[in-house]
């Protein structure tokens, strides 16, 4: 078998379709674990009280929404780049979860935003460079949607995604680059964590739950555009 | 346990609005893709079985 053997729809179809159900099931279990661990076990804050609670889907939600962004900027410039259709379907099957993924780090920041800074929204360099992540997306969308023909649609789309990459980096390092509200680093790789062990499981697992579910998600949705743009294949026909 | 009572669950040290508010709302539109994306994998199997029908 070779590696480039799921670049084929037909076999990236089977093969999606036999690890959906195992992503399911993946994120239910983290899910749950996770909010055991973040409601039943963490304690509660000295500082922040329990609104820090928040932190155990804010923080995960905002990495889906970069990590997802990367890969769908990754896999558009491969479909590009190689003229694949099978990475150029699975870029855009990934931007709408990205973009829900951004819409709710925004909304769980906000609603943590309230309690603790005394505001639901600033314009500063964290809040700001997150907020454009969601106008990529959604300009992502748009531009693909918008389209009618496959090959210029996808082509159109990676430029409009490797363009805003350069946005990630931004919003990475916006809080180190920055004099911002939003707070430093939670986690960053070489340093102890700033917080206490069961907050930690607890954040890891949703995130473990939310990459599970981006999976299921993205599988589910790119099966579907298979269908859509490959209507005449003849292995779609024999299904 | 950090919970005497599920009043206490929900009352989340005073900060129930903002700790529900942003769960609430995170589990809706998780929902709510699942529910879309779930539908339109039906539809795309249910356009290829009418097309292929005619």
């Amino acid at each position: 078998m070779k590696w480039t053997t799921y670049a084929a729809p037909s076999r990236f179809y089977a093969l999606a379709g036999r690890l959906t159900p195992w992503c399911w099931a993946a994120a239910a279990l983290f899910g749950l674990a996770g909010l055991w661990t973040g409601f039943a076990i963490a304690p509660t804050d000295f500082q922040q009280g329990d609104a820090y609670r928040i932190i155990f889907i804010h923080v995960p939600a905002a990495w889906m929404s970069m990590v997802i962004y990367l890969a769908m900027a990754f896999w558009a410039a491969w479909g590009w780049m190689l003229n694949a259709r099978m990475a150029s379907m699975y870029a855009r099957a990934l931007a709408p979860t990205g973009a829900l993924f951004t819409f709710v780090a925004l909304w769980t920041g906000a609603f943590w935003g309230k309690p603790t800074w005394g505001t639901w929204w600033v314009w500063d360099a964290r809040l700001t460079s997150e907020f454009i992540l969601l106008m990529l997306y959604l300009g992502y969308i748009a531009l693909t949607e918008a389209i009618d023909d496959p090959r210029r649609s996808a082509n159109a789309g990676a430029l409009l995604a490797l363009v805003g990459a350069v946005n990630i980096p931004v919003i990475y390092f916006s809080v180190k680059w920055w004099n911002t509200l939003h707070q430093g680093s939670t986690i960053s790789v070489g340093a102890a964590p700033k917080m206490v062990a069961t907050m930690l499981t607890a954040m890891l697992l949703m995130t473990l739950s939310f990459w599970a579910y981006s999976f299921a998600v993205a599988f589910t949705r790119a099966r579907a555009v298979v269908l859509e743009q490959e209507s005449e294949a003849e292995w779609v026909r024999g299904l | 346990m950090n919970w005497t009572s599920w009043g206490a669950f929900f009352h989340m040290g005073g900060y129930g609005l903002y700790v529900w508010g942003a769960y609430g709302v995170t589990a809706f539109v998780l929902a709510l893709e699942i529910v879309a994306v779930r539908r339109r994998a039906a539809r795309a199997r249910a356009d290829l079985q009418h097309g292929v029908a005619e």
